[in-house]
């Protein structure tokens, strides 16, 4: 799932070097939580979180045959 | 007249090593860009400044004493172009050019193969658009409900498509024949709905749906006097509504 964030994000920003995706697991619930360079952060969310919505749509999708609840923060 | 063509990673360093090469000030030439040069994309794709920098003859402008030695200059330098490649090392080993559409397929398949659904991905070029089919097992997963996720990773595509190039392209991806039935769906959703508007002589409201599936509704009702259409709502929720005209 990580990777599958990174797969995502890498070529909407600047700096790829950056991103950084952390996992914290809860006892219902997964919690990724997306951070990327200062400047990039405009471009995973874009105008109205129109990106955030498709990156969310995506991942959420990929892991619904999980048992927890996945959430993606980001920033 | 002495002239130059220097390349460096940005048009300044190519202008700066093209005034080394003619021992010159910036205020003596003359400076046409060739190219602009990109920063690439993953690091491919990236094209170093190219620079064009004639010496400006010295004679009218600038003083006595610097034409002196100007004009020394020119006697021992051929008046002839020069082409210097002063390309870095990073650019020489760098892949050459890549296309974005070529970049937008392995992007998609990069992103089914981390769901856990690898696809295989047929690309088709009409113009401007550019139409990619999903074929592969787990194809419902990234369809998605009423073609959320589909239509999500369309607008990714639709993003890194666009990213590195002048030209401006529209990303449609498909899977399985998706947009087909869906375009089949709508047009039955859109004569059942003029009814039931025509019937009940009142507006009907559709559920909010992207741009291109509201297309489909008004090209099914363009030519049915008895409705009219129109957009409401702002994106993402905009709807299209049927009314009886009057």
């Amino acid at each position: 799932m990580k990777a599958l964030i990174e797969t995502i994000v890498n070529p909407l920003v600047d700096y790829p070097e950056d991103i950084q995706v952390d996992v914290k697991e809860e006892e219902r619930k997964i919690v990724y939580h997306l951070t990327v360079n200062q400047e990039d952060v405009g471009k995973v969310i874009g105008k109205n979180g129109r990106i955030a919505k498709a990156i969310r749509t995506v991942v959420y999708a990929a892991g619904s045959d999980s048992k927890k609840r996945i959430y993606l923060d980001i920033m | 007249m002495k002239q130059i063509t220097a390349t460096g990673q940005t048009v300044e360093e190519a202008v700066q090593s093209a005034l080394e090469q003619l021992q010159t000030s910036r205020d003596l030439v003359e400076v046409e860009i060739i190219d602009e040069g990109k920063k690439g994309f993953l690091g491919f794709g990236s094209k170093p400044s190219i620079v064009k920098v004639s010496k400006v003859h010295a004679k009218e402008e600038t003083p006595e004493q610097e034409v002196n030695t100007e004009l020394k200059k020119q006697e021992t330098v051929p008046d002839i172009n020069i082409n210097v490649q002063a390309e870095t090392e990073e650019s020489e080993t760098e892949l050459p050019a890549h296309d974005p559409i070529e970049e937008a397929e392995r992007y998609i398949k990069a992103i089914a193969s981390d769901m856990g659904a690898s696809v295989e991905v047929k690309t088709t070029v009409n113009g401007r658009e550019v139409h990619f089919e999903l074929i592969g097992d787990k194809i419902a997963l990234l369809i998605g409900k009423r073609g959320q996720t589909l239509n999500a990773l369309q607008y990714l595509l639709h993003l890194t498509i666009n990213r590195y190039t002048d030209q401006y392209y529209t990303a449609v991806l498909d899977a399985e024949g998706y947009r087909n039935r869906r375009k089949a769906t709508l047009e039955t959703l859109a004569s059942r709905l003029s009814e039931k508007a025509l019937k009940s002589n009142q507006d009907v409201k559709l559920e909010p749906m992207p741009s291109y599936e509201r297309k489909i509704i008004h090209t099914a009702l363009q030519n049915n006097r008895k409705v009219e259409t129109y957009s409401a709502g702002n994106e993402p929720k905009r709807y299209v509504v049927i009314r009886p005209s009057k």
